[in-house]
């Protein structure tokens, strides 16, 4: 049977505003699948020109699937979203880049015929499910030194790559945090952001972390607008004794869920759907655990040969701040300055939180506003570190790309 | 501190047990730049099988959270203010143990005011207010509701009523005259009066919005933060709200009337809340609300004060309490798996039978009887009752065929019922025939089996006493028709044992009947009442007071049916034979009527014929009857009938038939029908004056189905 490649497109994308972790965060008395089956409900009611029967597929990546992330989140969450019997999920897991990877598996799927529109996306709640819970590692990581110990503890890893690239200095990242702080305040007051995020109502019943009863959330809780170089200096390391990685340069522990619509071009044209970004290519690769950090530049290696482009021929970059440290390692890779504008416009996880398997879907929706005000460029790129060592990347097309003007 | 204030610190002093709700205020943004709000959540701290509840003290935590509100709304802190319920629950009324232990008409005075001076703050705040019904909202739950600008339903809402007319009282915090005013004289009545006493039926969210009660619904997935949504375009003036104008001339009146004539056919004017609220409802026609929440308050403190709510009250806890847990039964652990059910008998009876333990228990069922083409006709009934459901769509194909399947006919008993561990007979009801039955099915059955009978009448001690395992009868008495009437007398026998009744009050609860334990006695409990009933009845008539008279003469009550009409729908047969059996037991007091047997040997069905509409004595029966001259007044037979059932219940108890009189009122509610308002029928005999004429004595202590002393 011959086959064509069809051409993927992303349609939209919609987050829960990202939380902080913990018994004083906004979510802690609020479900996992909740949070998603919210997120896909606002995508439904974003694009009420699409017929739920014709979605083939619910992909929801979570990292820790146990409890409220378990039983299969992708098909609980669509039967709780209220999505037709008919419409089948499953989940993803590549830790961080659950979300990312839901879009690409699905995107592959769209590409090769098996789908003409699916849902893609992921939801961490870390507060529910710390990281670790539960895990149970073949202890001949150890005895045989496949990885290093520090692998496991991201914290660690990050302060591997320090040691890798000297040049990354502490006050090198906590600039780099001071400025993500600052471009996710500036995109909040011209309302870049919320946009895309949907309403979530939080109930709290202990007093300590303030008024109790239903709240509404409509904006990121770990945001911390002003802060200055002075306010992070003197933040502890807590991975390394006279180390640099701190909460201050680093992204939290966050709760929240994305979801996103992923189709052939073909379809959402005939659906009359946005057409927000073209994928181009995707890619993952394997570095050493204990530096997982350094995992986006060999992924981008790829994705960008794949393309047949240049990291020239990328006008927008999109980098998961998991830490800065590892954003700057990318940065330095391509010779790229410390505070390019052409990178994370909107601020990064530094500033707006990192639920684990949620976040890339975070990125494709920030690159696809950037795509839609920025006309004059025609590639962008989400690309993000993933624990275990690795690295993921997607390239996108500039649907509103004008050409050389 | 406000004399609302007061009101409710007083008022909480006299119920130191209340559930205390909180009223928590939370502030947050609205979406779409709409501005400040404040949210009230109700919530007793509890989950959701304790729902929300108001008290004295939880009215007073909610008009301190309004205190709040209402300054930062004048203030102009906030835009709006919202009030919702914890999951699942938005809140379910006053608490009614705050109701039972008030004593003083001043203090059930202040129940309905204080409701009313912290509710209707609502509707004077200077910004708009939005109620969110969340989940279940009833009596002043939804009334809290009503006093805001602006409601929201969820549409997985799964109950929604005003309920104070069923117990015997009024939606008195703002209900009568807020909800005409909102949707109608005619909604109004059918949702405060008809659903009420249509057994308290309740709405779903869907039919909330469509009364026009919500002015949006949303689902339940994000309910809250699409009203939110809502709320802040409303805010923002970008949703207009229309409701529709209501006619204010005649139409209201005949709603009123309306619901005088539903009320008129359910309680026959025996029991006065129905009419209190139709009154408020009528008044409530010029749109005086203040006017409307002062009779609002008298109603509520002149039914406080009186038997009918108490009994009501007391009718409510015994159907949700008593009846989920029977009293006297042994042990639930000590009960046996039942995992496969034989029926004696495949007649009509036996028929009903199968099918509620197929549907319930969903476990093989096989009937016997004599012959195929009975066999045949008893499977072809349950196969023809599961096509119904399936057509009404009440169960699926699947299950369908699941339970055709499981239902089965034999003629041979060893091979129906050898692995059977429940096996019922429900045939001819004569002692020899059915001891006989009950030897047959020793023979094959394991020897674990429980052998039930479904006798009305018969000793289940002698059915059991000529086997080799008498320890395993016991009597499972329903009532006619099975699948309506709730009531299960269980019947221990002499010898029956501990794991036997277990297992007996195990299948009760799965078939999802009210079970009462009872002794075997003959009759047991409803028929023995109903027959004593009935028999002064018959005894009057027969002496020579005429027939409209003696029907006449316990209208007061309500019952659900006059008693002759009651002996139309036993029919006069077998009226006649339960009679016979009651007279053989206690000749004294119990009658078998001459009249009766003319009519039953006539072959008549009933006393009545209904050529005109209405009921008018058949003339044959007339001619039937033979009266003699002693005629008696309305209030002279009332007094005979009344005082022969308390007699009979004062028997009834020094026998031991059941543990006590609430068991008696539990089974005439749940096999008879009597109302809430006689409370089943001791509280309303104890009240009357009946039971201290007869025996002495009252029933009940003061308190437990009255105004405590």
């Amino acid at each position: 049977m011959p086959r064509t490649v069809r051409d993927v497109v992303f349609v939209d994308g919609v987050r829960t505003p990202f939380g902080k972790a913990g018994p004083k965060g906004i979510y802690h008395e609020t479900r996992a699948d909740d949070l998603v089956v919210k997120a896909i409900r606002e995508l439904l009611r974003r694009n009420p020109g699409l017929d739920p029967k014709k979605i083939d597929e619910v992909a929801i990546a979570a990292t820790t699937q146990i409890g409220d992330q378990g039983l299969t989140i992708g098909r609980t969450a669509g039967i709780l979203a209220g999505l037709p019997q008919s419409v089948p999920g499953y989940s993803i897991d590549r830790m961080c880049a659950g979300a990312l990877t839901a879009v690409t598996t699905v995107a592959g799927s769209v590409a090769f015929g098996a789908y003409d529109i699916a849902i893609a996306g992921g939801v961490e709640h870390m507060g529910r499910h710390p990281m670790g819970e539960g895990v149970d590692p073949n202890p001949r990581f150890v005895s045989e030194k496949l990885v290093d110990e520090s692998a496991l503890f991201m914290g660690m890893t990050a302060e591997n790559l320090h040691d890798r690239y000297p040049q990354i200095t502490k006050l090198r990242a906590d600039e780099y945090a001071v400025r993500s702080q600052e471009k996710a305040a500036k995109a909040y007051a011209n309302g870049k952001i919320q946009a895309d995020l949907v309403p979530i109502s939080v109930r709290r019943t202990n007093p300590e972390g303030g008024e109790t009863g239903w709240g509404l959330v409509t904006a990121d809780e770990p945001m911390r607008p002003g802060t200055t170089l002075e306010n992070l200096s003197g933040l502890k390391t807590p991975f390394r004794v006279h180390g640099r990685v701190t909460a201050g340069n680093a992204a939290g522990l966050n709760d929240g869920a994305t979801a996103s619509l992923i189709a052939s071009e073909e379809f959402a044209r005939e659906h009359d759907l946005p057409v927000k970004m073209r994928l181009v290519s995707y890619s993952f690769a394997g570095v050493e655990p204990e530096v997982m950090g350094y995992g986006p530049i060999p992924a981008t290696e790829k994705a960008l040969a794949q393309a047949g482009l240049s990291i020239s021929d990328i006008g927008l970059f999109e980098i998961n701040e998991a830490f800065a440290v590892q954003v700057l390692a990318f940065l330095d890779h391509y010779g790229i300055a410390d505070d390019d504008e052409r990178v994370n416009q909107y601020g990064g996880a530094i500033a707006f939180g990192h639920p684990l398997a949620s976040s890339g879907v975070r990125l494709m929706t920030q690159l696809a506003r950037q795509f839609e005000e920025q006309p004059h460029v025609r590639y962008g790129l989400t690309t993000m570190c993933v624990g275990f060592g690795m690295g993921a990347t997607v390239i996108w097309e500039n649907p509103h790309f004008e050409g050389d003007k | 501190m406000s004399t609302t204030a007061e009101l409710l610190k007083q008022a909480s002093e006299l119920f130191p047990d209340e559930v205390v709700t909180s009223a928590h205020v939370r502030h947050f943004d609205l979406p779409q730049g709409a501005g400040r709000f404040a949210l009230i959540t109700l919530d007793n701290g509890h989950d959701h099988t304790k729902p929300t509840t108001f008290g004295p003290a939880s009215l007073a935590n909610l008009n301190a959270a309004i205190d709040q509100v209402e300054k930062e709304a004048a203030d102009g802190e906030i835009v709006g203010v919202g009030i919702t319920g914890k999951p699942f629950i938005f809140a379910v009324g006053a608490d009614l143990k705050g109701v039972e232990i008030l004593k003083e008409y001043e203090h059930a005075l202040a129940i309905g005011k204080g409701g009313h001076e912290v509710f209707k703050r609502l509707s004077k705040l200077a910004v708009p207010t939005f109620a969110y019904y969340n989940g279940a909202a009833m009596g002043g739950g939804v009334e809290v509701g009503l006093h805001c600008t602006y409601r929201t339903v969820s549409a997985a809402l799964p109950a929604f009523s005003l309920p104070e007319v069923f117990l015997g009282l009024v939606p008195g915090w703002g209900g009568c005259t807020l909800l005409p005013n909102l949707i109608g004289p005619e909604k109004a009545v059918s949702v405060i009066i008809e659903n009420s006493l249509n057994q308290n039926k309740q709405l779903k969210g869907k039919q909330v919005y469509e009364l026009g009660i919500a002015d949006a619904i949303f689902e339940g997935a994000d309910f809250l933060e699409q009203s939110l949504i809502w709320t802040a375009s409303v805010l923002k003036g970008e949703l207009e709200i229309e409701r529709p104008v209501i006619d204010r001339g005649e139409a209201w009146d005949q709603a009123v009337a309306k619901g005088r004539f539903i009320a008129d056919s359910k309680v026959h004017g025996a029991a006065p809340a129905a009419y209190r609220a139709l009154d408020i409802i009528a008044a409530a026609k010029n749109g005086d609300l203040q006017q409307g929440y002062d009779a609002e308050d008298k109603a509520l403190a002149d039914l406080i004060m009186g038997g009918e709510l108490r009994a009501g009250i007391y009718a409510f806890n015994l159907v949700q309490k008593r009846g989920k847990r029977p009293a006297g039964a042994p042990d639930k652990n000590l009960a046996r798996p039942v995992t496969k059910v034989g029926v004696v008998g495949a007649g009509l009876m036996a028929s009903q039978l199968a099918l509620l333990f197929l549907r319930r228990l969903e476990v093989p069922v096989v009937l016997t009887d004599i012959d195929q083409e009975r066999v045949d006709k008893g499977v072809g009934y349950v196969h023809a009752e599961i096509d119904k459901l399936l057509a009404k769509g009440r169960i699926n194909q699947d299950k369908a065929n699941r339970l055709k399947a499981l239902v089965t006919g034999v003629l041979d008993k060893a091979e129906g019922f050898a692995d059977a561990d429940f096996i019922i007979e429900a045939v001819f009801e004569e002692m020899g025939v059915k001891q006989k039955v009950f030897a047959e099915v020793e023979a094959v059955a394991p020897a674990h089996a429980i052998l039930a009978t479904n006798t009305s009448s018969l000793s289940v001690s002698e059915m059991a006493s000529k086997l080799k395992h008498p320890e395993r009868v016991v009597g499972f008495h329903f009532f006619n028709p099975v699948a309506v009437l709730p009531l299960l007398e269980i019947v221990r026998g002499e010898q029956t044992d501990d794991a036997s009744l277990a297992t007996a009050f195990g299948v009760a609860k799965k078939l999802k009947k009210t079970a009462v334990l009872v002794k075997d006695a003959p009759a047991f409990v409803v028929n023995r009442i109903l027959t004593r009933f009935m028999g002064e009845i018959q005894n009057v008539i027969d002496e020579g007071t005429p027939v409209e008279v003696a029907e006449k003469a316990v209208e007061p009550l309500g019952l659900p049916m006059s008693p002759l009409v009651l002996l139309e729908l036993v029919g006069p047969a077998i009226g006649l034979h339960v009679s016979e059996t009651l007279n053989r037991a206690f000749p004294d007091r119990f009658t078998v009527s001459p009249n009766l047997k003319a009519v039953v040997e006539a072959g008549k069905r009933g006393f009545y014929v209904y050529d005109s509409g209405k009921p008018e004595l058949d003339p044959e029966v007339a001619a039937l009857l033979k009266q003699g001259d002693s005629v008696l007044t309305e209030e002279q037979v009332r007094d005979r009938v009344l005082d022969a059932v308390a007699q009979e219940i004062g028997l009834m108890l020094d026998e031991g038939v059941v543990a006590e009189a609430q068991d008696i009122d539990l089974c005439l509610i749940t096999g008879a029908g009597w109302p809430f308002h006689l409370g089943g029928i001791t509280p309303y005999l104890d009240r009357e004056g009946v039971s201290e004429r007869v025996n002495g004595k009252k029933f009940l202590a003061p308190g437990v189905a009255s105004v405590p002393a």
